[in-house]
């Protein structure tokens, strides 16, 4: 419907700004657009209504009733109540024991043999010393997978083929854990509905027998309105300690996650960012209030950008930019920097309105290939001093050198300039990424938030620094 | 004696607040229909993931109806909505799968990852094997951990030859050797499964388009049939997937899964609106008996039986 629920609320409430004559029945409006946005973003029918008369009566109330911009202060109040439902990031999980248990739960094809594999990873570049336990006796082939992981990550896994007795299968892995004197046992289970009776009683067995630390949801990103009813019976039946959500490199809004959070009331501890044991990550609250809200990941993105880019690269980029002495060879860097972050395609998604540019434009990652295809055939004093490019015979040598038609090579020269004259203009080059443009100003609902978001890039800057030293 | 229809509404039955007893005990009740009623009936309908835009035109159109006097009790309503939904789902929902007039019907399986593409497909060979039909399997997810082994047993389980490479060959190599397996061994039907994806990763995508190239270069008009296998318990995200893997990989149909869950899946009539994709299969369990044509009046009396 629209992408965006900030550009929406800021078209709601502009006709209005400014005259300072905000009424009620201009916030019923606006909260109707909220509703419709975390409906859209399959939040749970019965969380958005209570979710909507909370943030509706904070509305009206002086602060968005007598602001002059009241669709960013709507907006504000709709973001921060979001970020505090979802919870405080980054709860630990309860690894005091020894071993510590660890009961993987879900649906079938959340990603509980893989995100076992993930969680197991992440603790031994802790030091942890780990045994992971196949106890998925149902699905074919569910053992290999998980020895196979085992196998490439260099994780013991206990296995027993000969056997669909669950409770047994654990309890010997549990006297293996012990004799091994390993830290973390994680247990893989079998994909089950919430619903199943008898599959919900083997996990209530397992749970009797193995008195888990830890019992964690697996929950997919996109699960739609039954996602209540999934986590509430979970928790029901054993008490989870936290919600792992997965495929959150989808770009499914997620709305899942605030309806498992709140009928839970169960902290997210992870997510899941791809199909690699590496892909996993810890949650925080506030990148997943925007991505329900549709706000793009910019806190994400900046946070990447920053870990990506060391200081000194950036800082040396704009000493060159205000000195007008940007060349090609920072622009082909540049793009360099680009690929790491993920791409031009991973880059648009992560912000505001982007996936909105990229179908409108065709933006792909094509496009920075065949820039990079030019810019490589130019020689490093041509990159240099971009001023000897006038000359057509250089255009055409890069064209055919690049493969792109002689055209191509002409356009990038025209932006290349228009570009230079652009940034030297700003008093200040804020780096590739840092902000300036209109998409990013569009979500910084307040003063406040922006320097929330600001702060967050500096203190992640500040950790790749400490991680250099 | 178990019939596809009970078998059917029964998968869809399960879930304890009925989308009928919704709307009778909010409308049953009421004097006459206001707004509020209108919102409850909006939210009895968006919980079966019928998605924003359906529900509202249902909506809409319920209250044109009931303004203009034509409808008036909770019966109607519900006698509406199912009528609405049917006509969203259309006849051109349930289509045939059309077989090769020579040769095998290549049927190639896509999806985001974890939605049922793997035991779909050893339902399907298991239906058409004892169709008495030869059907070849094509283990094409040299990706994911144990993925091959996984449509080996089913392999077994359906006494189906998979034809498969290494971990990590390319996918597109080992359906160009299926269909040349499938038709030296006059196959009926090659079922190729794939790796999971997200569309949201071109480069994947890009492999799937790869995959149908190459098959075509064996046999011209195949793939036959492109898949879309759709976890039903999927939110609004299905319309996204549908979206892109219609314009990378040009599929021509659905499989909804997990329908014996609580989901109702109404997310596929969402889709079948807007991309106009037939529905095939239905997913209704694990086992390799537990899939069902789809039936778009079963399934609209399922979204409302008690
Ligand atoms: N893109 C993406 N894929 C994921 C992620 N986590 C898991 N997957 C994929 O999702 C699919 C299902 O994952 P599994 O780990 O097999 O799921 P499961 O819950 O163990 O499945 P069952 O045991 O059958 O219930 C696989 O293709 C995984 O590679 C993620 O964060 N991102
Ligand atoms: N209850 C239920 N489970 C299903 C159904 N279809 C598939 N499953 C289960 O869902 C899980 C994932 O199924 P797979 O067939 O491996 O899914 P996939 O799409 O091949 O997964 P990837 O290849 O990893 O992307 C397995 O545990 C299946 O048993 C269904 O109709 N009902
Ligand atoms: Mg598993
Ligand atoms: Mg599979």
């Amino acid at each position: 419907m629209f992408e965006n629920i900030s550009d929406k609320l800021q078209d709601t409430f502009k006709n209005l700004t400014g005259r300072g004559k905000l009424t009620e029945s201009n916030i019923e409006d606006a909260m109707r657009d909220v509703r419709l946005a975390l409906l859209e973003a399959d939040v749970n029918y019965k969380i958005v209504k209570e979710f909507v008369d909370e943030v509706k009566s904070e509305c009206l109330g002086e602060r968005v009733m007598k602001s002059i911009t009241p669709g960013q202060q709507a907006i504000k109040i709709v973001n921060d109540h979001l970020v505090q439902l979802m919870g405080e990031s980054n709860v630990a999980l309860d690894l005091s024991a020894k071993p510590s248990i660890i009961l993987m739960v879900g649906l079938q094809g959340g990603g509980k043999t893989t995100t076992t594999a993930k969680l197991a990873h992440h603790l031994q570049k802790e030091g942890k010393s780990i045994l992971m336990v196949a106890a998925d006796v149902y699905r074919p082939a569910a053992i290999d997978q998980l020895e196979f992981l085992g196998r490439d990550l260099n994780i013991p896994v206990y296995s027993n083929k000969g056997t669909s007795n669950v409770t047994g299968i654990a309890t010997t892995a549990l006297a293996a854990a012990h004799r091994d004197n390993v830290d973390v046992m994680l247990v893989d289970t079998a994909g089950r509905l919430q619903i199943d009776q008898d599959l919900i009683q083997e996990l209530k067995n397992l749970k009797q027998h193995l008195n888990p630390a830890e019992i964690l949801l697996i929950a997919d990103t996109a699960l739609g309105q039954e996602a209540v009813s999934v986590a509430s019976h979970f928790n029901d039946a054993l008490n989870l300690t936290g919600i792992v959500l997965t495929k959150m490199d989808s770009d499914a809004h997620g709305g899942a996650a605030l309806s498992m959070r709140k009928v839970t009331g169960k902290p997210i501890k992870f997510v899941g960012v791809g199909e690699k044991t590496q892909d996993f990550e810890p949650f925080y609250p506030d990148r997943m209030a925007s991505r329900i809200l549709g706000m793009g990941d910019v806190v994400s993105l900046v946070e990447k950008a920053a870990e990506t880019i060391s200081e000194e690269e950036a800082k040396k980029l704009e000493q060159k930019m205000l000195k007008k002495k940007y060349d090609f060879n920072d622009f082909l860097s540049q793009l360099g920097q680009m690929k790491k972050l993920g791409g031009l395609g991973t880059i648009l998604d992560m912000m505001p309105g982007g996936k909105k540019l990229k179908d409108a434009v065709n933006i792909d990652d094509n496009m920075l290939t065949h820039i990079e295809a030019i810019l490589s055939s130019m020689t490093p004093y041509e990159r240099n001093h971009p001023d000897v490019l006038k000359e057509m015979s250089r255009k055409k040598r890069i064209a055919k050198g690049s493969g792109r038609p002689v055209d191509d090579v002409q356009q990038l020269l025209k932006r290349f300039d228009m570009m230079k004259s652009m940034v030297s203009n700003h008093k200040k080059f804020p780096g590739m990424f840092g902000g300036g443009s209109g998409q990013y100003n569009s979500i910084k609902s307040s003063g406040q938030q922006s320097k929330t978001m600001s702060q967050k890039a500096k203190k992640a800057k500040r950790k790749k620094h400490k991680k250099k030293r | 004696m178990e019939t596809i229809y009970t078998k059917f509404k029964s998968g869809l039955q399960r879930s304890k607040t009925l989308l009928v007893r919704n709307i009778q005990s909010v409308f049953g009740a009421a004097e006459s229909w206001d707004k509020i009623d209108y919102e409850q009936l909006e939210e009895a309908l968006i919980r079966t993931d019928l998605g924003v835009q359906v529900t509202r035109r249902i909506v809409e159109y319920i209250k044109e109806q009931y303004e203009r006097g034509v409808i008036h009790t909770t019966s109607d309503i519900i006698e509406c909505t199912k009528q609405l939904l049917y006509v969203f789902l259309s006849d051109d929902c349930e289509t045939p799968v059309v077989y090769a007039e020579s040769g095998p019907t290549v049927i190639l399986m896509v999806g985001v990852n974890g939605s049922g593409k793997t035991t779909t497909t050893g339902k399907l060979a298991n239906m058409w094997q004892q169709e008495g039909k030869s059907v070849l399997l094509a283990a094409c997810d040299t990706f994911r951990a144990a993925a091959i082994e996984q449509l080996k047993i089913w392999g077994e389980r359906t006494g189906c030859q998979v034809i498969s490479g290494k971990y990590g060959a390319d996918p597109a190599s080992i359906a160009f050797d299926a269909v040349h397996a499938a038709t030296a061994r006059k196959s009926d039907i090659l079922i190729i499964d794939t790796a999971g994806r997200q569309h949201t990763k071109k480069g994947l995508m890009d492999e799937l388009a790869k995959i149908k190239r190459i098959i075509q270069k064996a046999i011209s008009n195949a793939p036959h049939e492109t898949w879309l296998v759709v976890d039903g318990s999927t939110g609004t995200n299905a319309l996204q997937q549908a979206k892109m893997f219609q314009s990378s990989a040009d599929i021509n149909g659905l499989c909804i899964t997990k329908l014996d869950g609580t989901s109702k899946g109404g997310v596929v009539v969402a889709i079948h609106d807007e991309f106009k994709l037939p529905i095939k299969f239905v997913g209704l369990g694990e086992k390799e008996s537990d899939i069902q044509i789809f039936n778009a009046k079963v399934f609209c009396e399922a979204l409302f039986s008690e």
